[in-house]
């Protein structure tokens, strides 16, 4: 059974690919909007702490917006 | 307060906007051209005598008792197929036409029973009170000769019976099977003296092709189709209008009573949703509201292991709130939440999210849309800028080509299906896109022009392609797209999707559908003067469901299929109020209205309204709560009329949040799955019992009015108020209408609804506002309420969920005609007796190669689980897919479904799970622990 970590790593990765046909750029806007709408903060907690302890298997682009979103 | 009685005109209307004038028994009157003689008459108020007609069916002219003479005209013709003409003099009544109706009552009362005391139509008789209206007083041929009287009656369908001693071959039941219906299961066997209605060839009723629509019983003038129920109860004395708590199609009924006790429930010729007709569902299935299953009493208990313990509603309340309370101070405010239903009222719902928003102090509230029709909202919000369909359903009359996507309406949406076969009985063309060959496919007098048999997973790549027809072959309308779109966006989509992945060449690799097949659908739809798509649940409950309801959207704009009758993007909701549900504020993320919750100017009108502080950020969602209850961080769930234990997927993450929570609380008619895992117990009431609102997939909100007293004691929402108050959170509602009132001052789209309102138009399509003060039929005509139409990009990923050698076959989830949802109602009606359990559907090549017969039990396995169930081999489904259902909890077909879900949306992956069959000797494990547990978990503690 998967734990709610790799739900979370999958749900972001899974929003990752939907935009990635995008320009960079937008596809990462677009990644970042979408999380903030939608993710309740202990999501982010929670993912914010994986990728601190490495965040394996995370896609780039995700990465890069949740980043963005943590640098705000 | 009586019985309704509406008005039979006896012919339909014209849609004819020239009048004509002509002089009925000396009185002067102009109506339409093409109306009959008939309903003209009636239209001032002159019932001409008559048996074979009634205005739900075309003319007949077959009993011969409305003739009427025409000045200037030899003979005396039917009123009923006599058109008006301009200057034309009729006289309805005279000594000749007397004489001749007595002739033909007279012949008709020789070979009809005089039992009408002891006739269970007794009072409700068109033959009998045309036997007065023509003043028949002897009847001069006795029953010595051949008749048809002391017949056996077909008692083998539950909900009526057909007594052919008193049938009179009007063919009305005949007509109304296939004209209302479609479904042509009926007929008239053998000719002159012999001629009987007939169910089948050597058939009853229960083992023909009759769908137990109950339209023919609706239209038999006499006692000779009549519900069981009348022939026990008696004639009704007393009717109220509401809507049927089934389906979204949101048919109005007219609830006939005896005192509280419901005698039938009789389709609504004025409900705009459904125009008189209903299926088996909403016309007889309601018995489960005074089932012994339902529990009256509030209960609670200390731990899912302990038997029930029936309490007080007081104490019920009073320790419901101290469980959260003390949860919340030990956990934080965040870890308690709640879920909506979308079978409870559209102000119960509000109320719950209220309760949840301003009471517990956040927003970790979601809703069963969740699993249905959450992409809808995500997908049309996306690209015309709201959340719901974009048409009424009289707007199928106009449409010329129909694609149904993912979705079955003969099973699904009954109804509104009876519509769109009439339509395509007219002549519209018809494109089914879905894994299985459903009944619309190929049925009597209706076939797809073109059946798109794609793999189970591939709709983004197939209607991609579809686009990429209408792009690259010149089939889109610049015109529309110029004006209503912006051109630089379609211009980047029309890019994107000239990409060779998304050709029918390449499409059809990988979804089985052959590139001409593609081509030709795409040129069909494109080509239409109206193109209507109409989809499911099939399109939504996929990992790329959002996808493909984006990839719709850009289909309908590309077209230019928006903005007027005949076309649009319709959704079919699954269940009564998915379409309130979402627009009372049950999602996470936003307020009713669709308003997001970190939006300051709506966040700033709930808090002035409701005196407290709301929370900006989002909440959780379903599937999140119960990651969050693994985690330990989300400890109380207020669950309203909802299963998820039955309903959602990967029933062993759901068991497993569910397990660890400190106190479920689950309000509901019975004790579902999910009660199995609760501490609290309220008892809920039924639709019959309560006043309120359903919205329906036209986003109609009606009327549900309350016909009995709740059998628990209280309505839903009293409920919800009884746990604000004693949550601190202070409500003082008297009456459901002013929570409609509270809607409609805070979410701009219902200004204008009201009890009143409602009561005065009969139902109101959103938005209802100052610029629309009647409602809307038909969205977006002169501009999307986003402003431009938006293209969005929908690239098409394959889902995660593969098939391989341990998983060779795909499994699809569905529903069946006479099952709704988990089937916590109809199971618990006779509605059982057509499927009374779930049936794994298997293509005779797959079921060869594994041994595996029709009706043999068979092991469903996939990587999320494994149950049990009897196999049904059929060729519906294609090679290497199998279909089955969900209706009962015995098979547990969500144990199979894997956790896989919408990108955008978390709406599960219910199509496409990844299985493979064995023949089996009976339960899995899983299926005789669940059992174990499910028969200890229903306990209740003696006093």
């Amino acid at each position: 059974m998967k734990t709610p970590q790799d739900r979370l790593v999958y749900m972001a990765n899974q929003i990752g690919k939907a935009f990635a046909a995008r320009p960079r750029e937008e596809a990462l806007a677009e990644i970042a909007n979408h999380l903030k709408s939608f993710w309740e903060k202990r999501m982010f907690v929670q993912i914010y702490a994986y990728i601190d302890s490495g965040g394996a298997g995370l896609d780039e682009l995700p990465r890069l917006s949740l980043q963005s979103l943590r640098d705000t | 307060m009586g019985l309704i009685q509406e008005i039979d005109y006896g012919t339909k209307p014209s849609a004819a906007t020239s009048l004509v004038t002509l002089s009925i028994d000396g009185q002067s009157v102009a109506v339409p051209e093409g109306t009959s003689i008939m309903r003209a008459a009636m239209q001032m108020g002159t019932q001409i005598p008559k048996l074979c007609a009634t205005d739900m069916l075309d003319s007949f002219g077959s009993c011969r008792l409305c003739l009427v003479e025409i000045e200037g005209r030899a003979g005396t013709p039917a009123s009923c197929t006599t058109p008006v003409a301009p200057g034309m003099v009729v006289h309805t009544q005279n000594a000749k036409l007397a004489k001749l109706r007595r002739g033909v009552m007279e012949l008709y009362i020789s070979d009809h029973p005089l039992d009408c005391l002891t006739c269970s139509a007794n009072g409700d008789c068109e033959l009998q009170d045309m036997a007065g209206a023509v003043g028949l007083r002897d009847v001069r041929y006795g029953y010595a000769g051949e008749n048809h009287l002391g017949q056996d009656k077909d008692v083998s369908n539950p909900y009526f019976q057909f007594d052919p001693s008193k049938c009179i071959v009007c063919s009305r039941c005949v007509r109304a099977c296939a004209e209302v219906q479609g479904t042509f299961a009926l007929t008239i066997e053998g000719s002159g003296f012999a001629s009987k209605v007939s169910a089948g060839i050597d058939e009853n009723f229960f083992d023909s092709e009759c769908v137990s629509c109950g339209a023919c019983v609706q239209a038999c003038p006499t006692a000779t189709l009549m519900e069981k129920s009348v022939v026990e109860i008696g004639q009704p004395e007393h009717s109220v209008v509401t809507t049927c708590a089934y389906c979204g199609v949101g048919c109005s009924f007219k609830a006939e009573m005896r005192g509280e006790e419901v005698v039938r429930m009789v389709p609504y010729k004025d409900g705009k949703a459904n125009h008189g007709h209903s299926c088996v569902k909403g016309r007889f299935a309601w018995g489960y509201a005074t089932h012994r299953d339902r529990v009256t009493k509030p209960m609670i208990r200390a731990k899912i292991t302990d038997p029930w313990r029936e309490v007080s509603w007081e104490e019920a309340i009073a320790y419901t709130a101290a469980e959260f309370k003390r949860i919340q101070a030990k956990h934080g405010k965040d870890s308690i939440g709640g879920i909506t239903s979308s079978r409870c009222t559209n102000e119960e719902t509000f109320l719950v999210q209220k309760l949840i928003r301003a009471g517990f102090g956040n927003n970790n509230v979601d809703t069963c849309a969740r699993v249905c029709h959450s992409p809808t909202g995500y997908g049309l919000s996306k690209t015309f800028g709201t959340s719901a369909g974009t048409q009424d359903f009289d707007s199928v009359d106009h449409a010329d080509v129909i694609l149904v996507i993912g979705a079955n309406p003969t099973d699904g949406h009954p109804v509104f299906a009876s519509r769109m076969k009439k339509r395509l009985r007219e002549g519209a063309k018809l494109i089914v896109v879905d894994p299985r060959r459903i009944d619309l496919v190929r049925m009597p007098h209706v076939q797809a022009t073109q059946h798109l048999a794609l793999r189970p997973g591939t709709n983004v790549a197939v209607v991609n392609a579809l686009a990429h027809v209408v792009v690259s072959e010149g089939l889109a309308d610049e015109d529309f797209i110029r004006e209503r779109c912006d051109w630089d966006e379609f211009a980047e989509w029309a890019a994107f999707i000239l990409r060779p992945e998304n050709s029918p060449e390449t499409v059809a690799a990988l979804s089985g559908v052959p590139a001409e097949t593609i081509r030709a659908a795409a040129r069909l739809y494109a080509g239409a003067p109206n193109g209507a798509i109409y989809y499911g649940l099939g399109v939504t409950e996929h990992s790329q469901g959002s996808s493909t309801v984006l990839a719709i959207a850009n289909l309908a704009m590309a077209t230019g299929n928006i903005g007027r009758p005949g076309v649009g993007v319709n959704p079919l909701r699954g269940q009564n109020n998915v379409q309130g549900s979402c627009d009372m504020g049950s999602f996470p993320h936003e307020f009713p209205g669709y308003r997001h919750v970190s939006n300051t100017d709506a966040r700033e009108i709930f808090e002035r309204d409701w005196g407290v502080a709301l929370s900006a950020e989002p909440g959780l969602r379903i599937p999140n709560m119960l990651d969050a209850a693994m985690d330990g961080s989300f400890l109380g769930l207020y669950i309203q009329g909802e299963d998820i234990a039955q309903s959602d997927p990967d029933t062993k993450h759901i068991v497993g949040g569910l397990t660890a929570m400190e106190c479920v609380v689950v309000q509901d008619l019975f004790l579902n799955e999910t009660a199995n895992y609760a501490h609290v117990f309220l008892p809920g009431c039924s639709f019959l019992e309560k006043d309120g609102t359903f919205t329906n997939a036209e986003r109609r909100i009606q009327r549900v009015r309350k016909v009995m007293a709740p059998k628990n004691g209280y309505g839903d929402w009293e409920i919800t108020q009884m746990l604000a108050n004693a949550m601190g959170l202070k409500m003082h509602y008297t009456h459901p209408s002013e929570i409609m009132d509270e809607i409609a001052r805070t979410t701009p789209s219902f200004a204008g609804v009201s009890f009143g309102a409602l009561d005065r138009l009969g139902s109101i399509q959103w938005p209802c506002n100052e610029a629309a003060p009647e409602g809307t039929p038909v969205m977006h005509i002169d501009h999307f309420v986003r402003g431009r139409g938006k293209f969005v990009i929908s690239d098409y990923i394959p889902t995660d969920e593969k098939t391989g050698p341990r998983f060779p076959l795909l499994l699809t989830t569905g529903r069946i005609l006479s099952q709704y949802n988990v089937g916590a109602q109809t199971r618990r009606t006779d509605n059982a007796l057509w499927h009374e359990e779930d049936l794994l559907e298997i293509h005779p090549h797959d079921a060869e190669v594994r041994g595996v017969k029709d009706g043999a039990w068979v092991k469903l396995a996939s990587r999320a689980g494994e149950t049990t169930l009897r196999a049904k081999l059929t060729d519906r489904v294609a090679p290497g897919v199998v279909y089955t259902t969900f209706h009962h909890p015995v098979t547990q077909a969500n144990v199979i479904t894997t956790d896989y879900s919408d990108w955008a949306t978390n709406c599960p992956e219910y199509k496409v799970t990844a299985v493979q069959i064995s023949l089996s000797n009976g339960p899995s494990d899983w299926q005789k622990d669940y059992q174990a547990h499910s028969a200890a978990a229903r306990r209740i503690a003696a006093e």
